[in-house]
């Protein structure tokens, strides 16, 4: 069983298992060149554009909740504040610029529907927005507040690992900042560069407390939104901002759920197990096609959904199935979250009494991964 | 006739034994019931109009204060033995010396007023609602704490106060919340209890500007002596009344003093010297200058404030026996509370082969 790591728009590379033969052994920038061209062609390759692109894949239209409507991510966001704004009276949402609409123009509208004692800005003050949201939330009320992009969420780092995800348990139960939701545009965009393109969802996977949510659809993100805003634990729901305007589908109307800690098996497939979350899932699912295509391999794709707490049983099943594991994201390699699913699987108890042989379906490895 | 007669007597003389000899000596003394007191003048900033400078104090009001800061002095005190034998461990910040300050606050403001501190609470949590038993129990770690033993010396809540905070601001973070509640005109007193120190560096050392007063810049505020209870009281029912009317935040700093040093762990006494700490004992400590007040102005006797110490004695040895009796909360606690409506999950213990079950 091979499991490992690989970073987005940058380079892939899988070691061939000794015995199996079936990967050829791949070098390169970007991931479509890199399954395409033989190694002969690298040379060629670099002069060609090396960002990685990807395509948005809907999912089918939701046929149980009711009525739909055609949403991208954005508007997706929208409706799930609005439900939540209407549902519960307690609920505001705050930041910088959301009076507006935001800069993404997420909350457009709602200062209108519900008032400015509702919907109102904030000065430029990350930290003071979420000591404030969690002050909120102490008393009682539902806070949405809003980071303007992830890459600024460092400032309130203290205020939320110290502060939100410890406030329950340090008071005994007596206090809890549970109805605080922490919402952030995330990932790369294309033109972002250092400070508009981070995804910092690792350094908060290492705080118990709190619960870490990126959707990778409109679909997903509404119910996810939702779910994040009603659970009763301090949430940071990050949203793909490429896909604000990119991702367009059939969104319910009417405000639903999408569970939490439970991750979606989107595609079934036999040979290996490709995690991913957020825009990534989308680049997966393509190159799952490609495998098939091209390789005659058959992938199995897992949307995580929930990076903190994740869904450990559904991933190890998964590996316990095809024998082998690759997990991508946009973040750095090292310390990524990446690392905490693949030594996770691989130590779990499940996976070691497969390996052994206990249970027939699993290949035993024949070389051991580089971490 | 007779039988009436020796009835009589002998209740006369039963309810006489029961009164103590000091009871009776004080039946006949005469004492006021209230008395005005001049007090210090606050300095202002950005104010037109300060607290009043005489207050009227009620016995009744005066003999509650005393031994309520009595109560807070002993039960440090007493905190700070249980240290030393090692009954508390972890960390432990002692506000003895500034007992006027929590004092004067409760009887400034209302108890559905809210209220949240640093991690010099423990005279707070008392003023606040908790009882001396919940204190020393939560500072033992034992189950009749207020935090059910979990939370220490540093997180102690009850109702409509917020704690009892390890973690404190810093300068950025006291800026942006200045900002905020002026920009919102919050209805908001941030007080600082300027004991001089910040943990050993003195405050000029550490401050370009030690009018902390000031130091909201655009937020009105005032200086206001920490160490006279009828100060501190006058000077919160005007900041309190100043918010209550709409008028924004306000800033108020109290100059205090703490006894012991930062914490259980500093000897106090390598950045300032024992004759300072003494002359603010005998000078300025805020129980004395109650006291001395009360008993010039006739509104209580030296043997009553002897009684009540006996009593707060006796409430603070009960409550630390409790501490030291009562059972630790079960080690299947431990990983409780940290999500709530989750699935339980397993939380490692400090080896692999110690696990905990988390429930919400």
């Amino acid at each position: 069983m091979a499991a490992f790591a690989a970073t987005a728009g940058g380079l892939l590379r899988l070691r061939a298992a000794g015995s199996e033969g079936q990967w050829r052994r791949l070098r390169g920038a970007g991931l479509l060149r890199g399954l395409l061209q033989p190694e002969s062609a690298t040379g060629v390759a670099a002069q060609r554009r090396r960002v990685a692109h990807f395509t948005f894949q809907p999912d089918p239209e939701p046929r149980e909740y009711g009525q739909t409507q055609k949403m991208n991510l954005f508007q997706a966001i929208t409706s799930a504040l609005d439900n939540s704004l209407a549902k519960d009276p307690t609920a505001v949402i705050f930041g910088e610029d959301v009076a507006f609409g935001g800069v993404f123009r997420c909350t457009v509208g709602l200062r209108d529907k519900y008032g400015k004692d509702r919907v109102f800005n904030t000065p430029l003050c990350e930290q003071g927005i979420v000591g404030f949201g969690i002050g909120i939330a102490v008393t009682g009320a539902t806070a949405i507040a809003e980071i303007q992009f992830a890459d600024y969420i460092f400032p309130a780092f203290d205020q939320i690992v110290n502060e939100a995800a410890k406030y329950r348990y340090r008071s005994g139960d007596l206090f809890n900042c549970g109805s605080l939701t922490i919402r952030a545009p995330w990932g790369c965009v294309g033109h972002g560069a250092l400070y508009h393109s981070q995804s910092p969802e690792a350094f908060f996977a290492h705080c118990p407390g709190i619960k870490v949510v990126v959707p990778r659809s409109p679909f997903q993100a509404k119910g996810l939104l939702l779910s994040c805003i009603e659970d009763k634990n301090p949430c940071i729901f990050f949203e793909p901002k490429i896909l604000y305007r990119a991702a367009v589908e059939q969104v319910p109307v009417e405000p639903y759920n999408v569970p939490l800690s439970q991750a979606e098996v989107i595609q079934e497939g036999s040979d290996v197990t490709l995690v991913a979350w957020g825009t990534q899932v989308h680049v997966i699912r393509e190159v799952a096609a490609m495998a098939q295509e091209k390789l005659g391999v058959s992938c199995e794709v897992i949307d995580l959904r929930t990076i903190l707490p994740w869904d450990v049983d559904t991933v190890c099943k998964s590996v316990i199935k095809t024998g082998r594991l690759l997990i991508s994201h946009e973040a750095p390699l090292t310390g990524g979250f990446a690392s905490e699913i693949s030594s996770t699987v691989q130590r779990s108890r499940a996976i070691q009494r497969a390996v052994t042989g206990r249970h027939p379906v699993c290949r035993v490895p024949s070389t051991l991964p580089d971490a | 006739m007779k039988k009436m007669l020796a009835a009589a007597v002998s209740r006369v003389l039963s309810r006489v034994a029961q009164k103590p000899a000091s009871r009776v000596l004080v039946a006949s003394c005469n004492y006021s019931n209230d008395a005005m007191f001049e007090i210090k003048k606050c300095d202002l900033y950005r104010l037109e109009e300060g607290p009043p400078v005489t207050t009227v104090l009620t016995r009744e009001d005066g003999l509650k204060y005393y031994r309520m800061m009595q109560t807070i002095r002993r039960m440090e005190l007493k905190a700070d033995q249980l240290y030393k034998q090692k009954f508390i461990r972890g960390f432990c910040h002692l506000c003895d010396g500034q007992e006027a300050c929590c004092v004067g606050l409760e009887a400034g403001i209302n108890p559905t007023d809210h209220v949240i501190t640093s991690y010099r609470a423990h005279g707070l949590c008392y003023t606040r609602g908790l009882s001396v038993r919940s204190i020393l129990a939560e500072l033992t770690g034992r189950r009749g704490g207020c935090a059910k033993g979990k939370g220490g010396s540093m997180h102690m809540y009850v109702k409509n106060f917020y704690g009892g905070n390890g973690i404190v601001g810093a300068q950025g973070q006291i800026a942006e919340a200045f900002n905020m509640a002026a920009l919102w005109k919050l209805p908001c007193v941030f007080i600082c209890e300027n004991n001089l120190y910040g943990m050993g560096t003195a405050a000029e050392r550490a401050a370009a500007s030690t009018d902390y007063y000031k130091r909201g810049h655009f937020i009105p505020g005032l200086r206001v002596d920490g160490m006279d209870v009828l100060c501190v009281r006058e000077a919160t029912k005007f900041a309190a009344d100043y918010c209550r009317s709409e008028k924004g935040p306000i800033v108020m700093e109290l100059q205090t003093y703490r006894y012991h040093g930062h914490s259980m762990s500093d000897p106090g006494i390598s950045y300032r010297t024992r004759q300072e700490i003494q002359n603010v004992r005998s000078k300025s400590d805020p129980i004395m200058l109650l006291k001395d007040r009360m008993v010039n102005s006739k509104l209580a006797t030296i043997e009553e404030f002897k009684e009540i110490d006996v009593e707060v004695r006796k409430e603070i040895d009960d409550a630390a026996h409790f501490a030291i009796t009562d059972p630790e909360p079960p080690l299947e606690e431990l990983g409780h509370h940290i999500y709530c409506d989750n699935e339980p999950f397993e939380v490692r213990g400090s080896s692999q082969w110690i696990k905990f079950k988390s429930l919400s």
